[in-house]
């Protein structure tokens, strides 16, 4: 069977995951800051004002508002923008959206999907660059995807906004330009909790986070120059971690080097570090290496920032380490 | 709309039911907020509404599913921390959310409902029902800025909510004259360009009656209403908090519950309309069997199994619970 593809951009992908989720079910609504400029403009040529609220800046209350929509029978799509700017719509994210079909012993459900963007890179300084999955892998309740290709966004924003829990997804700015062909089927989902071995290898596992993953895939064609086969694999959701994929993959390289870049203290990588000791340990034939950003907060210059990102050169050097 | 001799004993009730409901708990070891004092102020709201309108509700909320007409039972179960609770013992005292009479959540985060009963009114709108959506909140929570942002997002699209705030005059201890530029918090719609209205909360039908003005001025697609019912809380913020330095004086308190008992005043109208003694005391005598039947049941019910203590985390649970790999033994 041969699969109807069309090109498209990460960015885009986005937005026609939504349009065709918005077109499937009268339920879906998209609520955000300036939608009509930033993203979604071109949902408006599909939709009025009736499913696309524009809102005033007020994460927390707008945020919730989405949870109350979620609860009375609709699935939201709340657009919080920029990932530092999630720290303001925490509150309802966490102690709502969360707990609340917990709290209420089930009675409630909360089908709501966050979407967000890490905006670093790009000169904006720290109040605007932060990539805080760790944050958010610490509340139970949440569902929490980091994709890295178009198709996998494309599927996996879909998967979300179909999911009945709410599910946060993180968008990485580094990758709006990215273009690849995306399967155009209505139904093409990518399931979360599913990581996803984008090259295969022997002798090292690579595992990578959203727009580390070009980076992880560029660092194994290096390794390979010089005889190492690196297995690349994308984690795609965080939350639900697919542990089997890590373990399998580290039982057969017995090597592992974690690219993810949050902070080193208490990250991604951290987690997957701690999960692969603990499960994994009769596998590993060196000590685990995490390749991070550093714990300093992100500088205006790019002189300062650009260095401070896991690159090509740092992960392949890590991966030469335990070799 | 005057409210039919029936309803009215039906407002009688429910009032009768969240006092004794509550009383029974000041005998017993439970913890909780309580609302006695605030009844009439719960109810009024309440039965303005209709059985499939949404309502949320504060950490200080037996009082609103039970004003919403919920089972008592399932409620007081659920104090006891039993399997048989409204929410199988994951929710306790501030969080007596029945779906079933329209509860989408009681915040123990002060402002944390505000919010959410936004977004009901916002799904109603979407979906095109005539159903509204009612916030019940307090005077500490209009300080929120959740207050202030929901408000503004409810009037924008004139969203069908009622924005209730029962102000007790006390966030636990701090006074709204300590804590409020000015007393009256209806008067900060006027901020927002929706009306506000202030009702002497511990008069059953008056309370009712702005509230049904409200809803059916929300009914109609006409937008928000900010309702401040004035009331005050016979009791301490919570079960067994040591007060070390008073915040209001015994006089103060004395004179409410003396000459402010909402139950008390509305009762004393019942019966100067006319209402059979023997009517109004059947309703107290049928609430007082009820509620000792809800503390039996409660007190009975088997407490939850730990095993099932991962249920309901999701809707759609994917590698959950997480399957955890017993360590090698030593």
């Amino acid at each position: 069977m041969t699969e109807e593809r069309r090109e498209l951009t990460y960015l885009n992908a986005i937005v026609e995951a939504q349009r065709e989720e918005m077109l499937r079910d009268d339920r879906v609504i998209l609520i955000g800051e300036n939608i009509d400029i930033y993203g979604c403009a071109a949902l408006f040529d599909s939709f009025d004002e009736r499913r696309l609220r524009n809102v005033p800046i007020s994460e927390n209350s707008f945020t919730g508002m989405g949870i109350g929509a979620a609860l009375t029978g609709l699935r939201p799509i709340v657009d919080l923008t920029i990932a530092s700017f999630v720290y303001l719509a925490s509150d309802q994210i966490i102690n709502q959206a969360a707990k609340l079909r917990y709290m209420t012993g089930g009675q409630l459900s909360v089908p709501i999907v966050f979407r967000t963007c890490t905006y670093y890179n790009v000169g904006n300084a720290a109040q605007h660059a932060d990539r805080p999955y760790p944050f958010f892998m610490n509340v139970p309740g949440l569902k929490i995807l980091a994709p890295s290709t178009p198709a996998d966004m494309k599927g996996l924003m879909k998967s979300a906004i179909r999911d009945d829990d709410p599910v946060l997804v993180f968008e990485d700015i580094n990758l709006w330009p990215k273009k690849e062909l995306v399967p155009t089927d209505v139904d093409y989902l990518v399931p979360i909790g599913e990581a996803d071995i984008k090259r295969e290898g022997r002798d090292v596992t690579i595992v990578a986070i959203a727009g580390c993953v070009p980076k992880a895939l560029a660092a194994a064609e290096t390794l390979a120059k010089d005889g190492i086969s690196a297995e690349v694999i994308d984690l795609r959701t965080i939350v639900p971690l697919d542990k089997d994929t890590l373990l399998q993959s580290v039982a057969k390289t017995g090597r592992l080097v974690i690219v993810d870049n949050s902070h080193r203290t208490a990250s991604v990588a951290s987690e997957i570090a701690a999960v692969v000791s603990e499960e994994g340990f009769d596998s590993l034939r060196k000590p685990i290496q995490r390749v991070t950003t550093p714990e300093v907060h992100i500088p205006y210059s790019s002189a300062l920032e650009k260095p401070l990102y896991p690159s090509k050169e740092r992960i392949a050097m890590v991966a030469k380490s335990i070799l | 709309m005057p409210l039919t001799r029936a309803q009215q004993l039906e407002l009688y009730r429910r009032m009768q039911r969240i006092r004794r409901f509550e009383e029974a708990i000041l005998g017993t070891e439970l913890g909780g907020h309580l609302s006695i004092g605030q009844e009439a102020a719960i109810v009024g709201a309440c039965i303005a509404l209709r059985d499939d309108d949404y309502i949320t509700g504060t950490h200080r909320s037996h009082g609103h599913p039970i004003g919403k007409g919920a089972d008592l039972k399932p409620l007081m179960a659920e104090l006891y921390g039993k399997a048989t609770g409204i929410c199988k013992g994951r929710g306790g005292s501030m969080h007596l959310a029945d779906r079933r009479v329209g509860i989408i959540g009681e915040s123990a985060i002060v402002g944390g409902g505000i919010p959410l009963a936004t977004g009901a009114g916002l799904s109603i709108q979407v979906r095109g029902t005539d159903q509204v959506s009612l916030c019940f909140f307090g005077d500490g929570a209009s300080n929120q800025g959740t207050f202030g942002e929901s408000l503004n997002l409810a009037a924008i699209w004139k969203l069908p909510v009622i924005f209730f705030c029962e102000n007790n005059g006390y966030a636990i201890s701090t006074s709204v004259a300590k804590s409020h530029g000015q007393p009256d918090i209806a008067k900060r719609a006027d901020g927002y360009g929706i009306p506000g209205v202030i009702v002497d909360g511990q008069v059953a039908e008056a309370v009712y009656e702005v509230t049904a003005k409200a809803v059916e001025r929300a009914r109609k697609g006409r937008g928000p209403t900010l309702i401040e019912a004035k009331t005050y809380r016979f009791d301490e913020h919570c079960r067994n908090l040591g007060v070390p330095i008073p915040y209001r004086t015994d006089k103060e308190v004395e004179s409410y519950k003396s000459e402010r008992d909402p139950i008390v005043l509305y009762r004393a109208v019942l019966q100067g309309q006319g209402v059979a003694e023997e009517a109004i005391a059947a309703v107290e005598q049928e609430v007082a069997a009820e509620v000792a039947e809800a503390v039996e049941f409660g007190q009975k019910s088997p407490f939850p199994e730990f095993a099932d203590v991962y249920e309901n985390m999701f809707s759609n649970p994917i590698h959950y619970p997480p399957k955890l790999k017993v360590s090698r033994p030593s």
